[in-house]
């Protein structure tokens, strides 16, 4: 049973970086969380230790040093596994993120499964993580890529998938849990549904689901699942790509070199078992060790009142913007539907006018088109404002980021 | 809040009502350049008499930063020499429209700040290699042009 209390001041007391002043000594208040998560004290400190007391390779030697790292990387792989609900921690792979991971897929499932004539369906509101590996693949094999077009409150349009998959050639569905820009949280469970009575595979882009929900990997059905560490309070460079047992056997490999290998001979190889076949050349021992601590850290807090604080956020955040002059917010506007992602944009105001006046005021919002120029396309803007929250963004920081729209709204005489 | 270094009175003007916005057909001078990292995108017109600049226009999308400058800078040329166009300086545009600070301050936003100024340059050395045939000046130009920002 988690906590019902949610004690803000002791969560934030843990990231030295809210500490901060910026821009003429404003208190920092970090509202750019799709783009990656601060980190706690606990985190910070693992890696210290990592570097003074116990770096090694792993794997390898047997010398002490790299018994410890060995035994605390694979900790971490049993740490994953448990976390998201997935028995068999064989099935975990560490890669260097999200892309990394999507990647993988692409060129050693895809080569080997999506022929001429095959269907790739992705969505309008992907980050391009997960629209150009399957450009690259439809291209090269000459199959053809699909999209689920989103509707008016950015949500996906699943009669379409419908459509594709009567067409029996689809082989892969590769859908974002969470919209990285709309926030929009996909219907994964019936996607899922359609795609096994298709006989088609479906691939998961979480990097915005896993630090803000619970994921149950266990349960979902899925073929393929991507995130990242960086985006739940670890450190960069860490990703992981979860796959079916069965499917990463049946994979050739995507990375040749040292640790992938059972026997190497002057003109064939052998590889090594899972999930090291998917793990060439030293990984990032030390930021995948202390990825453990920032599980440990979510843990502790239980994912169930993650989400509850940011509906809590989002809500609140929602009904004061929708009030700024001349502001229009993209996406679901429901809490319920939406992770803590707002996207906005004040008529004909570009979106780094917006950015650059609120960063005067110490609130770091993201303007662009957030890797999602397709999704920016159909929405027919070059680029959007975006707010994202976490588990220790406060009310009061909401508030700074009215006054800083209302500010701008001023500024440009809206 | 105090007020804002940036957004003037005089930026959000241009911004809003931007000078010589258009587009020339079949100009001597075309140039397209874009900032890809946050989406400002121009096109610049620039048609010559001679030496002379007798007309400029520019299309495009952006912040209001780079509409300003870019507003500004066609208001500067028109009518000058290409020899006087060719020596301008980063300085010269900035300081017209109060935003010198930025070189210091901003490094992100001195791109939008002088996206106009640089496709102006490189519009320029096209025409020096393709129209007039004076590589020496060109190379200067296109060296200048690439070291804006």
């Amino acid at each position: 049973m988690q906590s019902t209390t949610y004690s803000l001041d002791s969560i934030r007391s843990d990231f030295p970086v809210l500490e901060r002043k910026v821009r003429d000594n404003k208190p920092l208040v970090y509202l750019d969380n799709a783009a990656t998560a601060q980190k706690p004290i606990q985190v910070i400190d693992a890696i210290t230790d990592y570097y003074k007391n116990h770096n090694s390779n792993i794997h390898r030697a047997v010398h002490a040093l790299a018994e410890e790292s060995t035994e605390a990387f694979e900790a971490t792989r049993g740490k994953v596994a448990k976390f998201l609900n997935v028995a068999n921690t064989k099935e975990i792979i560490f890669v260097k993120g999200t892309t990394e991971a999507i990647n993988l897929v692409a060129y050693a499932w895809g080569r080997d499964n999506v022929q001429k004539g095959d269907i790739v369906v992705t969505t309008e509101y992907e980050h391009h993580s997960n629209i150009v590996p399957w450009q690259l693949l439809t291209q090269e094999t000459g199959a053809e890529l699909k999209y689920i077009d989103i509707d008016e409150n950015g949500e996906l349009m699943l009669e379409q998938l419908d459509e594709y998959l009567a067409t029996g050639k689809v082989k892969l569905v590769a859908v974002s849990h969470v919209s990285n820009v709309l926030g929009t949280i996909t219907d994964v469970k019936e996607v899922i549904k359609k795609c096994k009575n298709a006989d088609a595979k479906i691939l998961i882009d979480g990097a915005q689901a896993v630090p803000h929900m619970k994921v149950d990997i266990g349960n979902l059905g899925c073929d393929f699942y991507a995130f990242s560490a960086h985006k739940m309070l670890g450190p960069t460079g860490v990703g992981v790509l979860w796959a079916r047992k069965e499917l990463l056997e049946k994979m050739r490999p995507f990375l040749g070199g040292g640790d992938m290998i059972r026997e190497v001979h002057k003109y064939e190889t052998t590889w090594n078992d899972l999930p090291y076949k998917f793990e060439a050349g030293t990984p990032n021992v030390a930021d995948v060790i202390c990825f453990t601590a920032a599980i440990d850290y979510l843990t502790k807090i239980g994912m169930d009142n993650v989400r509850n604080h940011e509906i809590e956020l989002t809500k609140y955040a929602l009904e004061k913007m929708s009030k700024v002059k001349g502001i229009v917010i993209y996406g679901p506007k429901d809490p319920k539907k939406q992770g803590g992602v707002i996207s906005f944009n004040f008529k004909d105001v570009h979106p780094h006018d917006v950015a650059t006046i609120v960063d005067k005021n110490g609130v770091a919002i993201r303007s662009g088109h957030h890797c999602a120029q397709v999704l920016m396309d159909k929405l027919e803007v070059a680029a959007t404002n975006r707010a994202s929250f976490y588990i220790y963004t406060t009310k009061q920081e909401v508030d700074a980021l009215i006054d800083s729209l209302e500010h701008v709204a001023k500024v440009f005489k809206l | 809040m105090s007020a804002d270094p940036i957004y003037t009175e005089m930026i959000i003007e241009y911004s809003r009502n931007p000078s010589n916005f258009g587009k020339i057909e079949n100009p001597h001078i075309h140039r397209h350049d874009s900032n890809p990292l946050c989406g400002d995108s121009i096109d610049l017109y620039v048609n010559v008499d001679g030496n002379k600049i007798t007309e400029v226009k520019f299309d495009g999308k952006g912040c209001a930063i780079c509409m300003a400058c870019t507003s500004v800078l066609t208001e500067m040329i028109k009518g000058k020499n290409l020899e006087e166009v060719k020596n301008f300086k980063k300085d010269d545009l900035l300081s017209e429209l109060g935003l010198g600070h930025l070189i210091k301050t901003s490094p992100v936003r001195i791109k939008c700040a002088l996206l106009s100024l640089k496709a102006l340059k490189y519009g320029i050395y096209s025409y020096f290699v393709d129209k007039m045939n004076d590589v020496e000046a060109a190379g200067k130009l296109k060296e200048e042009a690439a070291s804006l920002y």
